[in-house]
């Protein structure tokens, strides 16, 4: 088989014992962050993108189609092809990371914020109206605050998603949790694959558990 | 730069075809050994509530470790080469089939199994005629989630020497020229969206509620 450079190498390791962990500590604390921070943000642009769209399409259902259609075309595209599309225009590094994990999460989020829209009730908004509530003041005070459990809902499945994409930024230099993953790979080093790929689930998992019990603390009634 | 990827290729028939093989021939075992798979275990937990649960459970926690690492561990399990690779992209093909499928034979309606029942039919029937017919929306659905992951995955096989389109985005990132990436990208992203749009309307025409009948 032909062999390139970046491909796998073999080498003989057999059962090395854990020892890389221990002394590498801020070198993962710092993966860890990166990989954090990298999702928080994505999905704190998306959600920003998902509300300024999903907000004027929730009660215009065409232009809500368009508006899913195209958030689905994207989502579609596997994600180091998605990055390798924007490489060209944007460079290697954390903007096209950052870029392409928002487009990804912008379907959640936008199907989230319509559909919590959506299940404030005609009478409510009725009701809003006849005390003279200023179309603003109604969607600050009435229809965000009832639409909040679903869009925070969003929110959970946007990260669980999004940290789960992010070990592919490792590819385009944008650090993260798949820098450990990737070097595990090259060196034949399954401890830091183990390492790498155990902590992106730890970190999915507790974003998981943090925004189901907010989710939770939300909707006190059900 | 689009030219420039696209006349790559016409210069390059072999290579593109060689490794657009692979990726389809990767992507086809996984999903049909997922759909075996995952259909098997579904079947085999709908009528126990436990075993359901910790598979349900064992499923949603397989989920949040994501495909890189599991695509990464086959490499010191099974060494590299096409096969880690099909490995991996059916443990990611299994999770929604799975899911999907046990959901949809769970939930059909009681009074049709009892129906079933009262006209005599025998466990092996109320599976085949009335379980699986009933259920087949979901199972469906599941195996096009199932698909597009598949597809997704066999992006980063190339990185455990698995081959595919996904090379020449590695090959391109490694080179820093654009123009190949493109040769990886955009065949990956039509294969993806052809993949999902066509089996989407597939779906429309086979399981669109027949009004009236």
């Amino acid at each position: 088989m032909r062999r390139l450079s970046w491909a796998p190498r073999l080498s003989h390791d057999g059962n090395r014992e854990v020892k890389w962990t221990p002394t590498h500590i801020p070198e993962i604390a710092q993966a860890t962050l990166q990989h954090l921070g990298l999702s928080v943000g994505a999905v704190a642009i998306g959600l920003a993108l998902a509300l300024l769209v999903g907000v004027p399409s929730a009660r215009r259902p065409r232009v809500y189609a368009i508006a899913l259609t195209a958030c689905n075309f994207v989502f579609v595209i596997p994600s180091l092809a998605l990055f390798a599309l924007l490489i060209p225009y944007v460079g290697l590094g954390t903007k096209p990371a950052l870029i392409g994990l928002t487009l990804y999460c912008l379907l959640i989020l936008l199907r989230n914020v319509v559909t919590g829209l959506r299940t404030v009730s005609e009478d409510v908004l009725d009701a809003a109206d006849g005390m003279g509530l200023h179309p603003i003041q109604r969607l600050l005070a009435v229809e965000l605050p009832l639409a909040l459990p679903l869009i925070v809902s969003g929110i959970r499945i946007a990260l669980v998603t999004t940290i789960g994409i992010a070990t592919v930024a490792a590819f385009i230099d944008a650090g993260g949790l798949g820098t450990i993953i990737l070097s595990g790979i090259d060196q034949n080093y399954t401890e830091k694959i183990l390492v790498g790929g155990g902590l992106t689930a730890f970190l999915a998992i507790a974003c998981d558990l943090a925004l189901s019990r907010a989710e939770k603390s939300l909707t006190p009634w059900r | 730069m689009f030219t420039v990827a696209f006349d790559w290729i016409l210069a390059h028939p072999t290579l593109f075809n060689r490794a657009l093989e692979r990726h389809l021939t990767m992507c086809a075992i996984a999903i049909g050994l997922g759909l075996t798979i995952g259909l098997g275990l579904a079947l085999s937990i709908v009528n126990s509530r436990r075993l359901a649960a910790v598979a349900v459970n064992g499923v949603n926690a397989l989920r949040t470790v994501p495909s890189l690492a599991i695509l990464a561990l086959m490499m010191p399990l099974l060494g590299i080469g096409i096969w880690p690779a099909v490995v991996a992209l059916t443990i990611l093909a299994i999770p929604p089939i799975l899911l999907n499928s046990y959901v949809g034979l769970r939930d059909v309606d009681p009074t049709v199994l009892d129906a079933a029942v009262g006209m005599g039919m025998t466990r092996g029937q109320i599976l085949r005629k009335t379980r699986l017919p009933l259920a087949a929306p979901a199972i469906f659905a599941g195996a096009r989630t199932a698909t597009v992951q598949v597809l997704a995955g066999a992006t980063l096989a190339p990185f455990i020497g698995g081959g595919g389109l996904g090379d020449f985005i590695a090959q391109g990132i490694g080179m820093m020229d654009s123009a190949r990436m493109l040769v990886g990208a955009i065949p990956i992203a039509l294969l993806a969206l052809t993949a999902e749009f066509s089996l989407g309307s597939l779906e429309k025409l086979l399981f669109t509620p027949r009004v009236g009948k």
